[in-house]
């Protein structure tokens, strides 16, 4: 789960992490009002939870109070990558020597936290991996070990500056307790008189520690669309794409493999969409019905490799969907496994054609809706 | 032969009176593993299809010294409590199937049990399976032959999916691996191709990685750099797979240009090693590079 930066911001300021001053506004009255304890020039920052804000125009500097008010109305109405902007951080403008990156990820290949630190802030810190890697120091922390003072001397002696203490150890704070996968400073601002002052703040949190997290607990996530709020309330994983054929598998891997066939026989998926492992009726109920109400998918493939899961459950949770949802959209199956005679049994009586391998089904889906 | 496991594993189950731990116990046994006892903690004297249950990990070492490998499936907010105290208690293959763990509990005890000498493979994945009769983990008994080709797997339903292609195509497997889907795991490719080098069973491994991280990248990498290797077939799942979204599993994510299936295809095919297009590839590759 991606924080907005505000919350982000929020967490440094516990975890004792000098930010800019900044309010946090969600209309016109409240830009205005709160930002009277600022000092001009000011930075108006788009609240979206999209990459690229700058890019798009989401952050802009004003000078005074009209360009402020111009500003901010302007963003407020924006919407970046299709994300409408519910609110702006407005902050001081950090008058700055030279700006630094910090950041804790967590390291597959080392499982375990790592340090990334660079002399080279502000801007993306993979171009800087690429174009110029000795720019960059890496450091693997212990995760039953922390981050120690001689740690500290090596992120300082590199960054060259002297007093990263209490920031590196407020972010490796904020990485553990909020049980993060990135914490990020960038930049790091250096001002004038040398001090250290993050400016823009990014944190992801794990989504499995959500449930024993109490305060992003019952944090709405306007990342989903409306169907794919409706497909986690089911327990699904599904991820919506701009194709015309819906994808129904089992399985992370084999559900990305039937949507990566149909592209390979000239389709276009419209989805993922995993039901997991020992899927009964109802739950196949639920994720064809999904499928079949939008408009835009015009015919679904599922496929379904039976283990634990029981073709026939899977085949009344098929025909049940198409009964109730009344949809005539083309409707291919692969399954085997488990029951798989009887399953199919069952739909080839409502006129479903079942097949035995997934090339062969996606080929069949592919030149139904585009009749090739 | 095969690697991890072998008919001389012990296991025990940890979570056994769950209804997963019930019903793949179940499974299992039919399969022909030998599952000594079981652990769920207020449980004790129970029995799942004939197994005994205890409350605690060392009660059941305690009855059963033999036991030599644990697999767990407590849900997830238990799951790091019950890997801890199966090292503690000197197990030294532990297999986690629970699937949403909390990746910081992941990233502790995985490291915890580096310094134990413990191998841990998951979480989130399928198991092991070494035909004809040793299986930790949840995939169908019915797909999975002797044979000679070692799978090592991000995925679940995609490994058995390859196991039904080597069946049709009357190949057999000496191991099968699942390491498992989360960003953070036990074990990873290059650590299980090296035991399956030096397993004699196994000519040719089949390797299904997936969108996201660079574990694929690293073993080309590996592979290109060894004298001594056996072939590799690899198979990538998620070509089709947008940036920035997760797929299912919490680690089949492309992230800032990281981990996508074109650059895990590019780095494979750099290293000299088939990649299949489709599944029903996989089993045509494997002939044509054992024939060779």
């Amino acid at each position: 789960m991606k924080l907005y930066e505000y919350e982000a911001r929020q967490l440094f300021t516990e975890f004792g992490i000098p930010v800019n001053k900044w309010i946090l506004a969600r209309d016109i009255r409240e830009v205005i009002e709160k930002s009277s304890g600022l000092s001009f020039p000011l930075v108006v920052k788009a609240q979206v939870l999209v990459g690229g804000r700058g890019k798009a125009g989401g952050v802009k500097i004003v000078r005074d109070k009209d360009e402020l008010k111009s500003a901010a109305e302007k963003i407020l109405q924006m919407r970046i990558k299709d994300e409408p902007v519910d609110s702006v951080i407005v902050a001081e403008a950090v008058d700055i020597k030279k700006e630094l990156y910090l950041s804790i990820i967590l390291d597959k290949s080392q499982r375990a936290p790592l340090i990334l630190a660079s002399t080279e802030g502000g801007v993306d810190i993979e171009e800087v991996a690429k174009s110029d890697p000795s720019k960059i120091i890496r450091i693997r922390v212990d995760p039953f070990v922390g981050v120690r003072d001689y740690i500290v001397r090596k992120i300082e002696n590199f960054l060259k500056v002297r007093n990263i203490n209490k920031i590196l150890n407020g972010l490796y704070g904020v990485f553990t307790k909020y049980e993060c996968e990135l914490a990020e400073i960038n930049p790091l601002a250096i001002t004038p008189d040398d001090q250290l002052i993050a400016i823009d703040a990014k944190v992801l949190v794990d989504d499995s520690s959500i449930f024993r997290n109490t305060r992003f607990k019952d944090r709405k996530t306007p990342e989903f669309s409306y169907y794919e709020e409706i497909a986690r309330k089911f327990g699904f994983s599904y991820v919506e794409q701009e194709g015309d054929i819906g994808i129904i598998g089992n399985g992370a891997g084999l559900t990305m493999t039937t949507m990566d066939l149909v592209q390979y026989f000239g389709g276009k998926p419209a989805n993922f969409l995993d039901i997991g492992g020992g899927a009964n009726s109802e739950i196949m109920y639920n994720a064809l019905s999904i499928l079949l109400e939008q408009e835009r998918i015009k015919g679904v493939f599922i496929n379904i490799l039976g283990g634990i899961t029981r073709c026939d459950e899977v085949a009344s949770g098929i025909i049940k969907a198409i009964k109730d949802k009344g949809i005539t959209k083309p409707i291919v199956v692969r399954m085997i496994g488990t029951n798989e005679e009887l399953g199919k049994r069952m739909l080839k009586e409502v006129g479903i054609d079942t097949f035995d391998d997934m090339e062969n089904a996606a080929k069949q889906i592919v030149s139904l809706i585009y009749n090739k | 032969m095969g690697i991890l496991v072998d008919s001389n594993t012990k296991v025990l189950v940890q979570g056994i009176t769950g209804k997963q731990g019930s019903f793949h116990t179940k499974q299992m046994l039919e399969y022909g593993t030998k599952i000594l006892a079981g652990v769920t903690p207020g449980k004790k004297g129970e029995n799942v299809h004939g197994i005994p249950v205890f409350d605690n990990v060392s009660e059941a070492l305690e009855v059963f010294p033999e036991i030599n490998a644990s697999i767990i499936f407590v849900p997830a907010p238990f799951v790091a409590d019950a890997v801890y105290e199966a090292i503690d208690a000197g197990i030294k293959l532990i297999v986690i199937i629970s699937e949403r763990v909390p990746i910081h509990d992941s990233l502790k005890f995985i490291n915890y049990a580096r310094y134990k000498g413990c191998t841990i493979i998951g979480p989130n994945c399928p198991g092991i399976v070494t035909p004809p009769n040793t299986k930790l983990g949840i995939m169908p008994n019915n797909l999975f032959k002797t044979g000679n080709i070692g799978i090592i797997s991000r995925s679940g339903t995609l490994t058995y999916e390859v196991a039904f292609r080597l069946l049709k195509g009357s190949l057999g497997i000496s191991t099968a691996v699942g390491i498992g889907g989360d960003p953070i795991i036990g074990t990873d490719f290059i650590e299980m191709y090296d035991l399956f080098l030096k397993d004699k069973l196994t000519s040719a491994v089949v390797v299904i990685g997936e969108i996201g991280g660079d574990m694929e990248e690293r073993l080309a990498d590996y592979y290109s750099k060894l004298k001594n290797k056996k072939p590799i077939v690899a198979f990538i799942a998620g070509k089709s797979a947008p940036e920035g979204k997760r797929m299912g599993h919490a680690g089949a994510i492309i992230s800032m240009g990281i981990g996508s299936a074109a650059s895990k295809i590019e780095k494979f095919k750099e290293a000299g090693i088939p990649v299949a297009d489709r599944p029903d590839e996989i089993p045509l590759l494997l002939k044509s590079i054992l024939s060779r």
